[in-house]
């Protein structure tokens, strides 16, 4: 029996499992892959919004403000990538111009810090933008972040501090009892006094469980380019189009916190927010749209493309609330972008909603608020790293020759509270397979010492959710 | 009259080789060219090159080879016989990992020191 | 333990690495180290237990293991020493205050080290163009991987990849995965080349694909993956004009999609040392003697520019390795330089520079031409002057094409040399 169970371990349950973790409390999350982070949160822009974006007065517009001053403090408290880096919302005609200065109402309206700059202005601040830029938005309230390490950094001090993680649990229905909830998986059944419903784009499939059909899923894909760190060197902003005529923000084209580069997104309607294929008229969309504000991308140097799928829904807002039918269950639906930014901020409503439910909330007094230490080897000076080599020499040999990750940091991570179990998993640990050779030469290394570690046969391993085997037997057998 | 790219070597000639004349063989560069060219319209051998099981070593499997062309026809047949050869560490380039391969004289070698 | 100086340092013990030792160590080097990242040397020929190596270095022919166990084998006669399991970090030319280059590298062993060089040779060798940089559209599944990465599972590790397999791009090592897959009792279901022809050598055509009844869908390309977890199927669509043509798409049922797509130079230790890369090979401009744009750094095998056959990478290591050694005893290479161009019909040419006064009696000079040609002329011109000419009966991107241009020619140049090829009248 769980005082609160949290379905779903996407950046909102990490949030909402992290916020819990200052209470005296059992706590559960159910997740159905096989790692957390696996839905919106692995596929996204990985920025966190300053805050100019959302209608002054909607919950998006509150708690991406107050998110983004509370994401600071947990990244440098948990040691999670996040670099700071000021945001242009870009304009190459009037009308363009007009949208900007809504954004910079909005902006001020929302309380942020925000500039209306010329052409020339703007390029001064971003040097790779295109002559063709007439006028920006400008602020340096915003930044990027490793979306991966932040859900899961907030998922493993909430684990430390005794939340219970159950991967592979796909919720298939919820019981309402006297005076507590059960939740039916494919794997077994939970009960638990509360629920919160962090289920991203089947958050609505949650709500209808317990008979609330308000919600309507309209999720919406979006695709992204990842570009080699030789194009990420050249841009040191993140940079917006216009957002579209149906307020969707525009296409953007940001460095990542790994020095890469994005180009993207779309945002396209879609029926199946489980898809997550590439399309090639949509990514030649993209592609033009980056190379409008910044004609210097050379697309040779894709290494990737991907898929998101935003967990939109009929209500055009962040659906926080205590559900209609069910006052057991606290609603974290509809959280599309801001989301990230407002993640820490959704996690502390959370809280006061299931207060307000009537959970008695005790501080726990066992509280640590920390995760074990994460070495970055490539961030160390030489006499730090010979320090470690020597401790532990696998921190010398280097397994991702492209990220340059060591075994010794691989090995770390699989041994962490939360342990990743795919090839994919460990890539977004510690980066090994994220660069140039997207796992080439790494990732058979990656899948011994994961079989190594883990104690279970290579043939187990998978590439990343469930099911994606990369091995089918042995030869000479 | 039969058109047949060679494989003796990387160049990779365009032959051409005259079944009604004793399979004479033209467009190669080289005597081997017209070697291959008969050969291989009448009796096709390929060298086999493949892997077995061994046993401590800092790799599971151990690289071989067929040390002279087998008949095309028996490949299936020699690959076949591999799977039950388990070497021990340490072999050397060379080693006989599997002699007289199917009655052709030929032998599966070891192609790596481990 | 390192020294902390080497005469001369060989970044990578693949071919080119063990090449280029070799003739350091022959040309009088009295130290020289291979630094390898992986735990033994052959780089990736270990992985390539085919045969057809050696036919023209060692007049036999060999399996790639046993390729790379002859030149160890002649290492070990030398006193060139090797770091396995050792990654350079850096490398800063001529950083010292008397011209020495410092190379840093990590391993478990000797932690992060810097290590002096009289001259560095640069064999990192190339990698694998992926999945995403030629951005076949679908879904992600498992089951999609690059065929060298295949090959290391198969052939090293002695795992299955895959029962039902479809091979995209007809480089060699596609083909010959297409076989060792066959052999290992998969079934190999197309070879799928986006160009009208292959890009592999024609032997590997006849005895990987024909051999094995494996249809080669010339002027195709993969326009869709299927599959959520585990690749389900492939959209196969015809080419034309490098475009896929809308309504020609077969799909092939199957759980596995090798890429031989091309090989990239891997070149970012060279990039970060500040070296000039030329655009069209993506490895480092190089002189005759195959030292790069910077003073005591060299550069040989797939590094520079990727070779059809691994002999002509070892060829190329050995002088690269001579000069090394030249270099870190001190000579130097003066005079005039004159700049290799590429005319029509040539993608690209190594080396980049020739200079006349480093020539004993003639220079080779590779190349590619960019489309497969019958009776042809590579012409060699300075300016308007005939320089010199070559036929050839058959040329193809897929092969390494060579041209040597003797001294006495090379004084009748000016400043420049262009490389063109036409076709024969």
């Amino acid at each position: 029996m769980f005082d609160v169970l949290i379905i779903g371990c996407g950046v909102t349950g990490a949030a909402a499992a992290y916020a819990l973790a200052r209470y005296d409390l059992r706590v559960g999350i159910i997740e159905r892959f096989n790692d957390v982070a696996c839905g919106a949160t692995k596929a996204n822009s990985a920025i966190m919004h300053a805050g100019y974006d959302p209608v002054p007065g909607k919950k998006e517009a509150v708690l991406n403000r107050r998110g983004i001053k509370t994401a600071a403090k947990v990244c440098r408290s948990l040691d999670i990538e996040y670099k700071k880096l000021p945001s242009l919302v870009v304009a190459f005609n009037e009308k363009d111009m007009e949208k900007v200065r809504e954004l910079y109402e909005r902006g001020i309206a929302n309380g942020v810090k925000v500039k209306l700059l010329d052409g020339d202005e703007a390029r001064k601040a971003e040097p790779s933008l295109s002559p063709d830029v007439i006028g920006a938005l400008w602020t340096n309230e915003s930044a990027i972040i490793n979306p991966w390490e932040f859900a899961t950094a907030m998922a493993e001090v909430a684990v430390v501090n005794g939340a219970v993680l159950m991967l592979e649990n796909e919720v298939t229905g919820i019981e309402k009892n006297d005076g507590y909830l059960t939740v039916n998986t494919d794997r077994g059944s939970y009960s638990a006094s509360y629920v919160i419903n962090a289920a991203g784009a089947h958050s609505p499939d949650i709500c209808a469980m317990v008979g609330d059909t308000r919600l309507k899923a309209m999720p919406r894909s979006g695709q992204y380019y990842v570009l080699d760190k030789e194009e990420g060197a050249k841009v040191g902003s993140v940079i917006f189009g216009c957002p579209d005529e149906n307020g969707f923000k525009g296409i953007l084209v940001a460095p990542t916190v790994h020095g890469n580069l994005l180009v993207g997104p779309t945002s396209d309607p879609t029926d199946d927010p489980e898809d997550l294929s590439t399309d090639p008229a949509v990514l030649s969309r993209i592609k033009a749209a980056g190379l409008k504000m910044v004609p210097g991308i050379d697309y040779r140097n894709v290494i990737r493309q991907y898929t998101g799928i935003r967990p939109t829904t009929n209500v055009r807002d962040f659906v926080i609330d205590i559900n209609p039918c069910c006052d057991r269950m606290i609603d974290l639906a509809s959280i599309a972008s801001p989301g990230l930014s407002a993640a820490t901020a959704i996690g502390e409503e959370a809280v006061k909603l299931l207060k307000k439910a009537g959970l008695e909330l005790k501080p726990n007094e066992f509280f640590r608020n920390s995760r074990p230490p994460v070495t970055r080897m490539k961030d160390l000076n030489r006499i730090r790293r010979r320090a470690i080599i020597k401790k532990d020499p696998a921190y010398g040999r280097i397994v991702c020759r492209c990220e340059t990750v060591t075994e010794g940091e691989i090995v770390e991570a699989i041994h962490r509270p939360i342990p990743p179990r795919s090839i994919d998993a460990v890539k977004r640990r510690v980066g090994a397979g994220l660069g140039r050779c997207q796992g080439g030469f790494c990732s058979p290394r990656v899948h011994q010492i994961l079989s190594r570690e883990l104690g279970i046969p290579m043939e187990s391993i998978c590439l990343d959710k469930q099911g994606s085997f990369i091995i089918t037997g042995k030869t000479k057998n | 009259m039969k058109e047949l790219v060679c494989i003796v070597c990387p160049r990779g000639c365009r032959l051409k080789v005259d079944e009604e004349n004793g399979y004479a063989v033209t467009g190669n560069s080289c005597p081997k060219g017209a070697e291959y060219g008969k050969k291989e319209l009448t009796a096709p051998t390929r060298v086999i090159t493949s892997t077995v099981k061994i046993s401590g070593a800092a790799i599971a499997r151990c690289p071989v080879k067929t040390d002279r062309a087998i008949p095309k026809a028996m490949i299936f047949d020699a690959m076949k016989l591999l799977d039950s050869v388990e070497l021990t560490s340490p072999v050397k380039t060379g080693d006989v990992a599997l002699a007289d391969v199917l009655g052709t004289g030929a032998n599966f070698v070891v192609t790596r020191d481990l | 333990m390192f020294r902390k100086k080497y005469d001369v340092i060989i970044v990578g013990g693949g071919p080119a690495g063990l090449a280029a030792a070799l003739a350091a160590s022959e040309k009088g080097a009295g130290s020289v180290l291979i630094i390898e990242r992986d735990n033994t040397l052959g780089g990736i020929l270990n992985q390539c237990i085919h045969n057809g190596f050696g036919l023209h270095w060692f007049k036999e022919e060999l399996s790639g293991p046993e390729y790379a166990g002859r030149f160890a084998a002649m290492l070990k006669k030398t006193a060139v020493e090797v770091a396995v399991e050792t990654m350079v970090l850096s490398i800063d030319a001529a950083a010292t205050a008397d011209g020495l280059s410092v190379v840093r590298c990590i391993s478990p062993d000797e932690s992060v080290s810097d290590i002096e060089a009289g001259a560095v040779v640069l064999c990192m060798g190339c990698r694998e163009r992926t999945r995403g940089a030629i951005a076949i559209p679908g879904t992600r599944p498992a089951g999609v991987m690059t065929a060298g990465t295949a090959q290391r599972y198969v052939n090293i590790e002695g795992y299955m990849i895959g029962k039902k397999v479809v091979i995209l791009g007809s480089g060699d090592i596609g083909l010959i995965m297409a076989r060792r897959m066959t052999l290992e009792g998969a079934k190999v279901l197309a070879c799928v080349e986006l160009c009208p022809y292959s890009n592999g050598l024609n032997r590997n055509i006849v005895q990987c694909l024909e051999d094995y009844g494996i249809p080669l869908y010339l002027s195709h390309t993969i326009t869709g993956i299927r599959g959520d977890r585990r690749l389900e199927s492939v959209t196969v669509s015809k080419v034309e004009g490098g475009v896929p043509v809308p309504g020609t798409e077969f799909d092939i049922e199957c759980d596995t999609l090798l890429l031989s797509v091309g090989l990239i130079p891997e070149n970012e230790l060279t990039r970060n040392a500040g070296i000039e890369i030329n655009p069209a090979t993506k490895g480092p401009k190089v002189y005759e003697n195959m030292m790069t744009m910077t003073n005591g750094i060299f550069a040989c095998g797939n590094v520079v520019h990727v070779h059809d056959l691994v002999d002509y990478v070892s060829a190329e290591a050995m002088r690269a390795g001579a000069a090394a050694a030249e270099y870190a005893a001190g000579k130097r290479v003066a005079g005039r330089q004159i700049g290799v161009k590429t005319g029509p019909g040539v993608n690209y040419t190594v080396p980049c520079v020739i200079r006349p006064d480093n020539v004993e009696k003639a220079v080779d000079i590779f190349f590619r031409t960019n489309v497969p040609r019958k009776k042809s002329v590579i012409n060699v011109m300075s300016g308007d002057t005939k320089i010199a000419a070559f036929k050839r009966d058959y040329m193809a991107p897929g092969e390494m094409e060579k041209i040597t241009v003797p001294k006495v020619l090379l004084a009748k140049a000016g400043d420049t040399l262009t490389v063109s090829v036409s076709d024969a009248e």
